[in-house]
């Protein structure tokens, strides 16, 4: 399957990456032979295999609600960038968010 | 009100489920702790980390798919869904995209309107999910930054999606607290909307007949509604708004993709939120840090046994068992199991059940409101009440004096009915006392008597207060069955 510049537009966007147009060019044509390259799994016969959603051969691994120790506040927050000690700070977010559970 | 379009309405219902961890990490799920004081490696996507699912929430979600009618899944795997916001630190939300543990299902209400007619509204599925952190934002936006908590982050929320069944706002909020009503009969969560544990999405158009032909209007999805009035208050407002850019635009549905509207409480109106066109694309696939999940004969066993009565089981029992008026048994349910259970105690204690219907309404659910308590905490127990009914049904007192034993238990509880009438000076009156009260007050008023004998059965009513002048303790009813008694007995 060969990936156009348009394809690659988009995916960037979702990623939220800003690509020059030299770089799309060339992410075209790696992408392009990345799919390529799995593709060649539609060669293998499945035939009678069935649909699996997952490659381990494991299932309905569950654990017991029961509370584990976490982290204190300020290993939590240790890492980011940003924070007040008691929050993370992030720029501020522009517009209202608009997925699935809010 | 007449409008010349119907409205069409399906709603999304997030339901915070019961559990005291999170769906995938051992961090609390308590509401109003510090920020990101319940936080672990795996709910702030940490890279490495790896969640493991909590079998609590499995068994909550199919509790309450069985309560909706649900099919319930035998194989269910989690999926992934991209997009990015700073309040899902991951970069996805792990949820179910194309095996979700609960299939097509429904839930029947009474209908706003007529409420002797049942709606059904059908459900698509319902999918287990986690939820996302909390962002704040400082007022003066652009300027500061904003503020993450996630100790949300994680907590396992079952997504109902229903069909566009719903045809009213009215109903749309029927169809809520039905809703609501059954999980919390079912403990699955404590549907408490303040602290976000029951949200609501609407999605909504109108078809409108032109000419022969049904047209529809674009999908708007309403977000932000926090209260059943908020629900009522925003689809009233969004039908009416898409009827009027309808006629101002005549754009109908393809015209526009979906679009997503926020409700604005305080103004009164739906306001359409930016977004980015291809946000919808979530690019889902599945969680390879999970394995599917098989749900077993003994967990719907399990589940089964945990269901209990449902309200509009308990409803129907209190119609068809007890005579109870369809309206009364759903003042009783609507209060929650802990009435139900009132009521059927006394029931079991000997009381009727039409006057223990009246007597938690008027005196049990006042005082509830009133002092603001639960009815695990009320002081008079349901055999104590059970007591005073059959009191006042035995004529050892009359309900106004039986108010008043009521009232000196809440400042006494415990004591019984005799103890009660000691302190409230209450005497018991014997029969003949009263007959001599009446004869002598049917001798100082023949008018009454002579109206009576003309066929005027109400005149008696003006010896009652006679008599209660006389005696205190003089039970009306007594009184006007011992008058007719005695001027009978003449004619
Ligand atoms: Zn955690």
């Amino acid at each position: 399957m060969e990936l156009s510049t348009d394809d690659i537009r988009k995916v960037a966007s979702l990623a939220r990456l800003e690509f020059s147009e030299q770089e799309l060019a060339s992410f075209s044509t790696q992408l392009s032979r990345i799919v390529a390259f799995v593709e060649k799994l539609n060669e293998v016969d499945t035939a009678g295999v069935e649909e699996m959603a997952h490659p381990l051969d494991v299932h309905s691994v569950l654990r017991a609600d029961e509370l584990q120790p976490g982290l204190s506040r300020e290993s939590a927050l240790h890492n980011a960038p940003s924070h007040d000690d008691e929050c993370f700070l992030v720029p501020p977010v522009l517009g209202q968010k608009s997925h699935g559970s809010r | 009100m007449e409008v010349p379009y119907k409205i069409v309405i399906g709603l999304e219902v997030h339901v915070q489920l019961s559990t005291r961890t999170k769906l995938f990490c051992g961090c609390s799920t308590e509401f109003g702790a510090a920020p990101n004081t319940q936080v672990c490696p795996v709910c702030l996507g940490q890279p490495g980390a790896l969640p493991v699912m909590n079998r609590s929430a499995i068994d909550l979600a199919i509790r309450t798919g069985l309560a909706l009618n649900c099919e319930i899944a035998s194989v269910t795997k989690w999926d992934r869904k991209n997009y990015f916001y700073p309040d899902l630190p991951k970069g996805y939300q792990i949820s179910q995209f194309d095996q979700p543990i609960c299939g097509p299902g429904y839930l029947e209400f009474s209908d706003p309107d007529q409420p002797e007619q049942m709606l059904r509204v059908r459900l698509i599925r319902a999918h287990l999910e986690e939820d996302a952190g909390k962002s704040m934002h400082d007022e003066a936006a652009g300027k500061s930054a904003s503020r993450i908590d996630l100790n949300r982050t994680g907590t396992p929320l079952l997504e109902i999606v229903s069909e566009p069944d719903l045809h009213s706002p009215q109903a749309a909020k029927a169809y809520l607290t039905e809703l609501r009503l059954l999980l919390t009969y079912l403990g699955v969560s404590d549907c408490n909307m303040q602290e976000g544990s029951l949200r609501a999405d609407a999605n909504i158009n109108l078809h409108i007949d032109r000419d022969g032909e049904t047209l529809a209007t674009p999908i708007v999805e309403v977000k932000n509604l926090n209260s059943f009035r908020a629900v009522e208050r925003a689809l009233i407002y969004e039908s009416q708004r898409q009827y009027d850019e309808w006629q101002r635009t005549g754009a109908v549905l393809g015209d526009a993709p979906k679009r997503t509207f926020g409700w604005d409480d305080q103004r009164g109106v739906t306001i359409p939120q930016r977004e980015k066109e291809e946000s919808s694309d979530y690019r889902y696939f599945p969680d390879p840090d999970l394995v599917p999940v098989h749900i077993t004969s003994e967990q719907l066993e399990y589940a089964r046994s945990q269901l209990g009565e449902s309200p509009s089981a308990i409803r129907q029992r209190l119609v068809n068992e007890h005579a109870l008026k369809p309206y009364d048994a759903d003042v009783i349910v609507s209060q929650g199991r802990g009435v139900v259970d009132y009521f059927d105690r006394m029931i079991q204690a000997g009381a009727n059940a039409k006057r223990s219907s009246s007597w938690i309404q008027q005196e049990v659910l006042r005082v509830m409101n009133e002092s603001n308590q639960g009815i695990e905490d009320f002081c008079i127990t349901a055999e104590q009440l059970s007591e005073l009914v059959l009191a006042v049904d035995a004529g050892d007192l009359d309900t106004t004096r039986a108010k008043d034993v009521f009232q000196y238990w809440l400042q006494h509880p415990g004591s019984n009915v005799q103890s009660a009438k000691q302190a409230l000076g209450i005497k018991d009156v014997d029969q003949s006392e009263i007959e001599a009260l009446c004869r002598e007050l049917l001798a100082e008023n023949p008018k009454i008597v002579a109206q009576y004998k003309e066929g005027n059965t109400k005149a008696l009513g003006a010896l009652i207060g006679a008599a209660k002048k006389k005696n205190a303790n003089a039970d009306p009813r007594l009184v006007r069955e011992l008058s007719q008694k005695i001027i009978e007995a003449e004619l």
